[in-house]
């Protein structure tokens, strides 16, 4: 499917320093099952559903091929026609509330997280450690937990069924500001800094034309990781939103798969729309990691090695 | 990370002489004009820390202090909902059940990535190289999706365990029904996220200085006991790392069995897990006052079993060391 087509140009540039090691073929077969059966294991249910989304109703139940093989029918584009055109092309919709959340979200948490890891690294501040040590804590906490205290508190707001419900709580992300703030030490030398000053600068000049360029890649790491938590969430926005005009795509999908249990044997078509749905719901992010692994992963690595 | 973050402290300490020069030639004022400057950079987030992790925090204590009865009202009941939750046999299953989830899932989990991440080290071809994106790929998949997923490759109606078993005859076993349902959303979570932390060991691996490598061969060691030896003990603070995320999320269950709810026949109540019982108590019966008290019970339950891993890992990763 989508993944299995773009892989291969992006494999080509994928290894950004290869290991050189000597290659022994005849002794590697057991790596290689052992990694075929995992791929196997990872993209079957992948593959069901892009199979599943081209099927028509009868296909899905009693298909000619077996649940994962295609029907005699292919039933794709009606499918799609359907999805997004039920119920007044809500699907489309919720896709891009998605993408809004996910977007303001990200990027605003992925701001925040620049500025107070730089703060925490380059600047002596009294009570430092005592901050950065609440800081980690904090990482500790289990964010659902804090979901249906901040519904009751926008509720007393009366800010609980608008965009600002799922946006501003989705700011909050403790472990970006941690990946930052070891990433900005190290990657930002004291003396650029000092430079800048001496030559003049002002300390927001000198964060954003000297800092900002040199953190490129953990910044991309850090949104990358803040859009991908907005774009998943799902307790949040199912605690806060009651206007199915204003929930993103995981809640929605949600609400259909609850009709459609709900009600046995009209809910047939139901299915078929969650299932080529979940299909379309997961190629945007699918493709935002494979074309920027390179960034992705050494930033990951930052995070783990310190 | 507390690792991480002595390590940190450790880096931007001023040392004591920089200190005692730095009064010495009293730069004092300007070191507070700093300060200053750094909580501009820090405001922001802070503003965001305040309201959103304090006030919340503080606000669900508050209001777990009271109960609301029907013919009462609001009374101040103190810890009488903290006594309540803690004899509470549908808060104690699903405290048990996911205490129980974590222990078997983890150490599963935890096992798979690194063989993963372990094979993917050793060999470099065209093919690991897509086994890593595809081993990676369900990470970029919203965790509902994933669980509706599964929730229909595990139908008997849709799904092809069915068909599979037919071809011996068999009736496929229904991996959501109360004995299999433990199984049925490990695999799901394993599914979802083995591959993020596969990545982030796999990223630590790549990180040791390959001379190390050289050295244990001439020493005559194999490829085994270089992995065992040298590469695991290496991103052990990697493992550490990430089995504290493991075990923050597993504590938090929810998407996937609210998601699975709905298609397991029943198996799934919505007490199942400590987090849906606050969700349905406080949205299906509006009792907010009992809903704010498990989430804090959570998450001090959680805070309990971090730190008695921390504790329990601190030689090892050299944690609170």
């Amino acid at each position: 499917m989508t993944a299995a087509r773009i892989a291969p140009k992006d494999l080509a540039d994928a290894q950004v320093t290869p290991r050189h090691k000597p290659r022994r073929p005849g002794r590697r077969a057991l790596p290689y099952l052992f990694l075929g059966t995992l791929v196997v294991y990872f993209l079957t249910p992948i593959w069901w559903l892009f199979v599943a989304s081209t099927k028509d109703v009868g296909g899905l139940f009693n298909g000619s091929a077996g649940a994962l093989w295609f029907d005699k029918n292919f039933a794709l584009v009606p499918n799609l026609s359907d999805l997004f055109t039920y119920d007044g092309g809500i699907y489309l919709r919720w896709l891009g509330n998605s993408l809004f959340y996910a977007l303001a979200g990200g990027l605003g948490a992925t701001i925040l997280a620049v500025l107070a890891g730089y703060g925490f690294a380059k600047f002596r501040i009294r009570g430092r450690n005592f901050f950065f040590a609440l800081l980690l804590g904090s990482v500790m906490v289990p964010l659902t937990a804090l979901v249906i205290p901040t519904f009751v508190l926008m509720s007393r707001l009366n800010l609980t069924d608008t965009i600002w419900a799922v946006i501003l709580p989705s700011l909050l992300n403790p472990f970006g500001v941690y990946l930052m703030q070891v990433y900005t030490a190290d990657a930002v030398p004291d003396e650029l800094l000092d430079a800048a000053r001496v030559d003049g600068a002002g300390e927001f000049r000198t964060f954003f034309q000297v800092a900002v360029p040199q953190l490129r890649p953990a910044f991309i790491t850090v949104m990358l990781l803040s859009v991908v938590g907005c774009w998943n969430n799902y307790f949040l926005p199912l605690a806060m939103l009651s206007n199915t005009h204003l929930f993103p795509i995981t809640v929605g999908l949600g609400l259909w798969q609850g009709q459609a249990s709900a009600n046995n044997s009209g809910g047939h078509s139901l299915w078929g729309l969650i299932i080529i749905g979940s299909l379309i719901s997961v190629i945007p992010l699918v493709i935002a990691f494979l074309s920027m692994q390179k960034y992705w992963r050494g930033g990951l690595a930052v995070g783990s090695l310190k | 990370m507390a690792n991480a973050s002595a390590v940190a402290a450790e880096r931007s300490r001023p040392s004591p002489a920089g200190r005692r020069s730095a009064q010495r030639t009293n730069h004092g004022s300007s070191l507070r004009r700093r300060s200053r400057i750094g909580w501009l950079f820090i405001g922001p987030f802070a503003i965001v820390y305040v309201l959103f992790l304090v006030a919340p925090l503080a606000y669900a204590f508050y209001l777990s202090l009271f109960s609301k009865g029907l013919a009462t009202g609001t009374t101040f009941t103190g810890w009488g909902n903290y006594a309540k939750a803690f004899a509470d046999p549908s808060f104690l299953r699903g405290v048990w059940f996911v205490v129980r989830f974590a222990l078997v899932l983890i150490p599963v989990q935890m096992a798979i990535s690194l063989a993963v991440a372990l094979v993917l080290d050793a060999i470099t071809t065209r093919f690991a190289r897509f086994a890593r994106l595809m081993v990676f790929l369900p990470y970029a998949i919203p965790a509902v999706i994933g669980a509706l997923m599964w929730g229909f490759l595990y139908s008997p109606t849709f799904g092809p365990l069915q068909q599979f078993f037919d071809l011996f005859g068999q009736h496929a076993p229904f991996l959501l029904s109360p004995t299999n349902v433990f199984g049925g959303l490990m695999n799901v979570v394993i599914w979802q996220w083995a591959g993020y932390y596969m990545i982030i060991i796999y990223a630590a691996l790549q990180g040791i200085d390959t001379s190390l490598y050289e050295a244990a061969k001439l020493d005559g060691a194999n490829p085994w006991q270089v992995a065992f030896r040298i590469k695991v003990p290496l991103v052990s603070s990697a493992l550490v790392l990430i089995m504290v995320f493991a075990l923050i999320g597993t504590l938090q269950f929810f998407t996937e069995p609210q998601i699975l709810r709905l298609v397991s026949n029943g198996t799934i109540t919505p007490d199942f897990t400590p987090n849906l019982y606050a969700y349905n108590q406080a949205f299906a019966y509006a009792n907010f006052n009992y809903a704010s008290a498990i989430s804090f019970a959570l998450g001090i339950v959680v805070f309990i079993a971090v730190y008695i891993f921390l504790f329990l890992t601190r030689k090892r990763g050299s944690f609170l060391s």
